[in-house]
This record gives C-alpha cells, sequence and structure tokens, in this order.
C-alpha cells in the first residue's frame, strides 16, 4: 500500500452528514483539504495585511504581490472592465495555488487532482461568463459565436467550430489542471517508489536507489513550478473567458 | 491507461494486469477439467481477472486494495466534494470580496494616491519656487535696470552741472583775459606814446652832451620820428 501511486488520490470519508435525494454526503479528506485552504488562504492574506504599511514587510510584500499579479493579469486579458471580477478571479486563483501547494505536502490530498473538482471550477467559470454575458448583452452575447469579417457562405460552418469550442472549455480547463496534477504526482510517487525498492536491494540498489532520488528531487521543484504555472494557466483563460463575456463582438 | 489500473502493493500493479489480460483470453479456449460448466476463468486468475468480458471493467473496478473504481473517477465521492466545493470556494469568494480584496486594495491604491498626492505636491512645490524664482530674478533685472537708469540721470546731471560750470568760469576768464588785453594795449600806446616824448628828451640831451648846443624840439622830434618810423 505504501507505494502505490493511486492510493494518494483517495477519497476517505470521516463522518457522514446524511443522505438527500439519494445522494450520501461526507465529510471527507478532500473537504478537509478545501476547509484548510480557505483558512490558510484567508487567513494569510488578512493577517498580513492587517498592519496596512505603508511600505510593506516581507509578508505584507507576498500578500501585495498576489494581488497584483492577479490584478495585471486580469487587466492585460480583460481590461480595466475586468475589474469588476477581480475578487472573483483572485479566489480562483489562490484556491487553485493553495490546493496544488497543499499536494506538495506528504499526507495531504491535492484537491486539484480530483476531476470533480476542477470541473466545478472550470463549471464556475463557465457559469459566471455565460451568466454575466447574458446578462450584460442579452442575445447580442451569441455574437460571440460568429466572428466579424467571415463571409456568410461559411458563417454556419465557423458558428459550428465556434460553438463547439466554446462548449470544449470547460474540459479542457479541468482536465488540463487535474491530468497535471494527477500526472505530476504519480510520477513522483513512482519515483519515490523505486528509492524505497532499490534500497531494499542491499548495497548495490543503495548506489542504484541514488538514480531515482536525484529524479525525485528534480520531480518536486519540478511539481512546485506546476503547482504555480497551472493555477496561473488556469486564471489567464478565466481571464480571457470573461473577456469574451465583457466583449462579446471579437 | 496503465496507471488507471488498480491493485495491491509494490510494482505489481502493473505486473498483475499486464498478467491478468494476457491470461484471460486463453482461458475459455483452454482444456478443462471437469469444475465450473460454462465460461470458467483460469483458477488462479479468478481473484485478479474475473472474466475475459470483464477485462476491462476490472481496469476500473479494482480487484484488490481499494473498493471502487480510480479514486478521482469514483462518482459515489462527487457528491460531497461538490457539496464541499461549493460551501468552500463561497466561502473564499464572499471572504476575499468581503474581507480581504478591500483590505489589500486599500493598501495598494492607498500608497499610489500617496504617491500620486506627493508627486503633484512637489510639483505643486517646484512650480511655487519657479514662481518665486522668476520673481526674484524679474526684481533683479529691475533694480539692475533702475539702478542703471539712476546713475545715467545722476552722470548726466553731473555732466551738466560741470558744463555749465566751466562754461561759466570759461566766459568769466574770457572777459577778464578781454579785459586785461585791452588794458594792455591802453598801456601799451600809452608807453609807446611816451616813448617818443623820452627818446626825443634822451636824444636832446645826448645832442647837448656831444655838441653843447641844445637842438631845437622840432628837430629832435622829426630825427626821432624818422628814426622810430624805419
Amino acid at each position: 500500500m505504501a507505494n502505490d501511486p493511486i492510493h494518494q488520490f483517495q477519497i476517505h470519508e470521516y463522518f457522514p452528514l446524511g443522505q438527500f435525494g439519494g445522494m450520501e454526503f461526507h465529510f471527507t479528506n478532500s473537504a478537509l483539504s478545501m476547509v484548510a485552504n480557505v483558512a490558510v488562504v484567508t487567513g494569510f492574506l488578512y493577517l498580513a495585511t492587517t498592519k496596512k504599511s505603508l511600505v510593506p514587510g516581507r509578508v505584507q510584500s507576498v500578500a501585495e504581490l498576489a494581488y497584483e499579479f492577479v490584478a495585471s493579469t486580469l487587466k492585460s486579458s480583460a481590461g480595466t472592465e475586468g475589474m469588476r471580477f477581480f475578487p472573483f478571479v483572485f479566489s480562483l486563483f489562490m484556491f487553485i495555488l493553495t490546493a496544488n501547494l497543499f499536494g506538495m505536502f506528504p499526507y495531504f490530498l491535492t484537491a486539484t487532482s480530483q476531476i470533480i473538482i476542477t470541473f466545478a471550477l472550470a463549471m464556475t467559470v463557465m457559469l459566471v461568463v455565460v451568466g454575466y454575458g447574458f446578462y450584460r448583452h442579452g442575445a447580442h452575447f451569441l455574437g460571440l459565436f460568429v466572428p466579424s469579417g467571415v463571409p456568410g457562405a461559411v458563417i454556419p460552418l465557423v458558428s459550428a467550430i465556434e460553438v463547439i469550442s466554446f462548449l470544449s472549455r470547460p474540459i479542457s480547463l479541468s482536465v488540463r489542471l487535474f491530468a497535471n496534477m494527477l500526472a505530476g504526482h504519480i510520477t513522483l510517487k513512482v519515483f519515490a517508489g523505486f528509492v524505497v525498492t532499490l534500497a531494499g536491494l542491499g548495497v548495490a540498489g543503495i548506489g542504484g536507489a541514488i538514480v531515482p532520488l536525484i529524479m525525485t528531487v528534480a520531480l518536486t521543484a519540478l511539481e512546485f513550478l506546476v503547482a504555480f504555472l497551472q493555477a496561473y494557466v488556469f486564471t489567464i483563460l478565466t481571464c480571457m473567458y470573461l473577456n469574451d463575456a465583457l466583449h462579446p463582438g471579437h | 491507461m496503465t496507471f488507471f489500473l488498480d491493485s495491491g502493493s509494490q510494482m505489481t500493479w502493473l505486473v498483475t494486469s499486464a498478467s491478468a489480460q494476457e491470461a484471460a483470453p486463453p482461458a475459455p479456449a483452454a482444456p478443462q477439467p471437469d469444475s465450473a460448466p460454462p465460461p470458467p476463468p483460469g483458477p488462479e486468475a479468478a481473484p485478479h481477472a474475473p472474466s475475459p468480458t470483464d477485462a476491462t471493467h476490472s481496469a476500473v473496478g479494482a480487484p484488490e486494495g481499494h473498493k471502487g473504481p480510480f479514486p478521482p473517477f469514483d462518482t459515489h465521492t462527487f457528491p460531497s466534494q461538490i457539496f464541499w466545493f461549493v460551501i468552500c470556494f463561497g466561502a473564499l469568494y464572499l471572504l476575499m470580496k468581503r474581507l480581504v480584496v478591500p483590505q489589500i486594495a486599500e493598501i495598494v491604491e492607498g500608497r499610489a494616491a500617496k504617491i500620486a498626492g506627493d508627486i503633484s505636491e512637489a510639483q505643486r512645490l517646484r512650480l511655487q519656487s519657479d514662481t518665486a524664482l522668476s520673481a526674484y530674478e524679474k526684481a533683479l533685472a529691475d533694480a539692475r535696470a533702475s539702478s542703471h537708469q539712476i546713475a545715467q540721470a545722476a552722470t548726466d546731471k553731473a555732466k551738466a552741472e560741470a558744463d555749465a560750470r566751466r562754461h561759466a568760469i570759461e566766459a568769466e576768464l574770457a572777459a577778464k583775459l578781454a579785459d586785461a588785453e585791452s588794458r594792455i594795449g591802453a598801456i601799451k600806446t600809452k608807453a609807446l606814446a611816451d616813448v617818443g616824448a623820452i627818446a626825443e628828451e634822451a636824444a636832446g640831451a645826448v645832442v647837448h652832451a656831444l655838441i653843447g648846443q641844445q637842438p631845437s624840439p622840432e628837430e629832435v622830434s622829426a630825427a626821432v620820428s624818422t628814426v622810430r618810423g624805419s
């Protein structure tokens, strides 16, 4: 069990909450991870900025850095108007980043390695995009699927492609994050497993175990990069989709 | 797809899945003893891979170790996870919107406003100092110009005064000169007139001393005027 690379994604039910509509609800390690995520993000950002120093200390700089990073990403993709979505995009970025980084701690569940969580995140984004698009532009929001400057004859074809690409967005958004976290953690676990297995084979094995050990260390660094990068990718794609909701006319 | 296969311990999860799929197809064709009638799986393969038709399903439905499929695809956990995701992300969103983002925005925008205010204040002060400087320079130039003017006027006045005084003195001197010249002229004519009488007297005396005779005044006067006239 110790070397099973899949075991780390196992959902453990801690206590039941009851049944509703034929579905069982439990408090699980995934829920614990998300609750801890919210507590850590809010606690850190709030406590880091309570002093409101004009010249920030180290901790306050980190909080401001996160704020300004997301703000500049959002502004560059969706313009100043996009800043109305700032709390949403900022929550999204901090939630994914923290979930990804939680995954780097042994025995912590990576919430973003659960397809249902990444899918829920992607669907939240799509609901905001579609909901705001229709609220703001009404039927004009459908102009998103009819790019300007396209000859009339190919409009049905182009529109069909646009609709398909729009519908595939939540899938690509969720699968990208899910697959990255899943594959990275499995690879890490497999190489770490090699170290243990080889080291158990005696002196030659201990010598041979150095190679996967180096790989494990390198992969750990890579996983930190991926944790940040995937949060950024999710965020910037969200910003682009929000830009569609704000300005559907291309 | 092998990663999705799921089994017990160590590296056997790779091996068992491979051997299970290899072992399964020949199972129906293999000569069998007399045990189970229709589609019997291999005796020792039974606990791992249930049957050939089940082979793909067994890849997801784990034979041992876990109960249920590959964990992230276990739909049994979905309602709980969605439920807690909605609660957690909703709470995070509200906390960010109400608490954290306004606080950080206050800091960041407060700093930006402070910097902008400081810059505009500095600009205002610089403008102020610029106007003060130009006013000072103007005053300096004015003072210089007026001092020049005053100096010029004083010079002009002094020069005019000196000229006038010089003219007056010159006129006075000229008058005195003319006066003296006329006096000299008078004296000279008088002296020249006296010269004849003296000469005549002296000549008479000289003649008397020489010849012992007193010449007549007419002769002497004629002789003198002849000599003087020559």
